[in-house]
């Protein structure tokens, strides 16, 4: 009986070891290994396409980073499309999902509308707003009917980044909307009744009631949304041929490393400098964040 | 919450709603119909409301004869279904270790499986591009696929939803005679659907639109993802709006089809998940 439990026992542990072996080498080899590879890279020079040439600099890529102007530049556009996208993105999910748990006719069909551009392919999305914002576009043909004059918004340096954010707002809406909706139904309707019973306005429950319950979902959508906006790559990428032009005006960070890495520098251990530097950044704004948001919620 | 029962107030809340409705949904009727246009018709279109003024599948049939669409598609869909097929798969054997098998260093695991998930992708970038350039899986499938055979959250979710199973099942197959891997395989996971399923259809959805990792990976034109096709499509046929949002449709069309009918599953897949894949 002992002897058939302690062999029962062994082979607990080798199927659980069997069971867990491909997740623990996958994360090994494609998440923890490369973690340490990007740090160690970062005091390199290191070109991909000549190897045997790379060499030692110690700090050399973050004192570079913090002198080059591109670099500098992607930073505060990613900062002043952060700024502007998440609090925006924010009100108008919010916003949308109040208005789907409404009981408004056709709720359901709202829903299932305005999530369809998350669950569309960024190359479609920014291919068709190329096409849209495009000199003879749809977005000029509008603005026609109201005397404005036709422009290239994607070739001007004033507008190609705010033309980016609109699209970007467009299509995550609706996602934190679905989000927001999950937290709306969360909160029980009697709360609601007994504020009415006690003469509560619609805005004085959405602000006493609504709002504060609301607030681990508001900390863990914005937390996203920043993190999110941070690492803007493919938008950029795809509307500007991978160069983040005009003249840098839709420069991202995430853009700047592929450039430096993949997109004829070669440059990969300056690229893992800066990735490094863009974690910290996302790491001190999710603190900082937290902080804010944190305080008294409870899960 | 109730809005309130004023007519007038829900009037208009309705009233946005559908407008809003109508800015979310015109950019793709827009391309739709610019997709359904002869070349030289597209510069008529904003004039005739977006009616095709001779509507055709010209751009399709083009688009199967000359471009390399069909084997995108393929390609989309082997990297798609494996890497979901196989995540779903890793995700639930180690999931179910951690919750169900007791063995010395489970804990252990459990939170390395775990710390992986503060490790944000940007940074692993371009090391993981070496690593699969050392082990010579550039432009191949396994590149695309085996980086992405597991995730810590999906490893978490399922372990969390296994843990909700009551033992006593497993311990009556167990009697029964089936191994470890039968309870697994013939219990446990025909029980799981509900998570497999919001897990699967998220997946999928994130591996189909993928672009960053299989534009990297893809180097030749036969290997291109339909993501990435349809991007080096777009530049060699850029004034060509109808033949590029023809091609878009091949992206589109199977997503959407996918969220119509598993909508809820992807709303499930979004709020347990958030984007974290």
């Amino acid at each position: 009986m002992l002897r058939r439990l302690r062999s029962q026992k062994v082979q607990d542990i080798v199927t659980a070891y069997v069971f867990l072996v491909p997740t623990l080498m996958i994360l090994g080899i494609f998440v923890f290994a490369p973690v340490f590879y990007a740090i160690y890279l970062s005091f390199f020079d290191y070109d991909i396409l000549a190897p045997q040439n790379s060499r030692f600099v110690g700090l050399g890529n973050y004192l570079e980073a913090f002198q080059d102007p591109v670099f500098r530049k992607a930073v505060k556009n990613v900062i002043y499309y952060a700024a502007v996208v998440v609090p925006t993105q924010m009100v108008l999910a919010f916003l949308l999902a109040l208005g789907v748990t409404s009981g408004t006719r056709f709720q359901n069909f709202f829903r299932v509308a305005y999530f369809i551009p998350t669950v569309t392919s960024s190359v479609v999305i920014s291919h068709m707003f190329l096409y849209i914002y495009s000199t003879t576009g749809l977005l000029n043909h509008v603005l026609g009917w109201f005397g404005i004059p036709p422009h290239n918004w994607m070739e001007d340096v004033r507008t190609a980044l705010p033309a980016i954010m609109a699209m970007n707002i467009w299509t995550t809406a609706g996602q934190y909307m679905v989000i927001f909706t999950a937290g709306l139904n969360d909160i029980p309707e009697e709360y609601y009744e007994a504020a009415k019973v006690d003469g509560a306005t619609y805005w004085q429950r959405l602000w006493y009631i609504t709002l504060p319950l609301l607030r681990p979902v508001t900390l863990f959508v914005s937390m996203m949304s920043v993190i999110g906006t941070l690492q803007l790559f493919d938008q950029p990428y795809l509307m500007t041929n991978g160069q983040g032009g005009p003249a840098d005006a839709t420069m991202t960070v995430m853009l700047y490393i592929y450039k430096n890495a993949f997109g004829g520098y070669f440059r990969m251990g300056y690229a893992s400098a800066l990735s490094v530097l863009l974690f910290l950044l996302i790491l001190v704004l999710s603190i900082i964040q937290r902080k804010w948001f944190g305080q008294e919620v409870q899960y | 919450m109730e809005l309130s029962k004023n007519r007038t107030v829900r009037a208009v809340v309705f009233l946005i709603l559908s407008l809003y409705a109508l800015i979310t949904i015109t950019p793709f009727l827009w391309s739709v119909s610019t997709a359904l246009t002869k070349t030289h018709h597209v510069d008529l279109l904003l004039q005739n409301w977006g009616i095709p003024p001779e509507p055709t599948l010209d751009n399709f049939r083009y688009l199967l004869e000359h471009g390399d669409f069909g084997r995108w598609f393929l390609n989309s869909l082997i990297v798609t279904v494996c890497t979901t097929v196989g995540k779903a798969f890793f995700n639930s054997l180690a999931g179910y270790a951690l919750a169900r098998i007791e063995f010395p260093g489970r804990e252990f695991w459990f939170w390395f499986i775990i710390s992986s998930m503060m490790i944000p992708n940007i940074v692993i970038l371009v090391p993981r591009y070496l690593i699969v350039h050392h082990l010579g899986w550039l432009n191949r499938y396994e590149g695309m696929i085996v980086p992405s055979l597991t995730t810590a959250f999906g490893v978490f979710l399922m372990r969390q939803f296994f843990l909700t199973i009551p033992k006593e099942l497993e311990e009556a197959a167990r009697i029964d005679g089936l191994s470890r891997f039968g309870i697994f395989w013939r219990v446990v996971l025909p029980l799981s659907r509900p998570a497999l399923a919001a897990q699967v259809i998220f997946n999928f959805m994130e591996e189909w639109n993928n672009f960053v990792w299989p534009n990297l990976v893809a180097r030749s034109r036969e290997m291109y993802t339909l993501t990435v096709g349809l991007q080096v499509f777009k530049n060699e046929h850029y004034s060509f709006w109808n033949q590029v949002m023809a091609g878009s449709m091949f992206l589109t069309i199977p997503i959407i089809i996918v969220y119509l009918i598993f909508n809820r599953w992807f709303i499930r897949g979004i709020t347990i998940s958030g984007m974290k894949g």
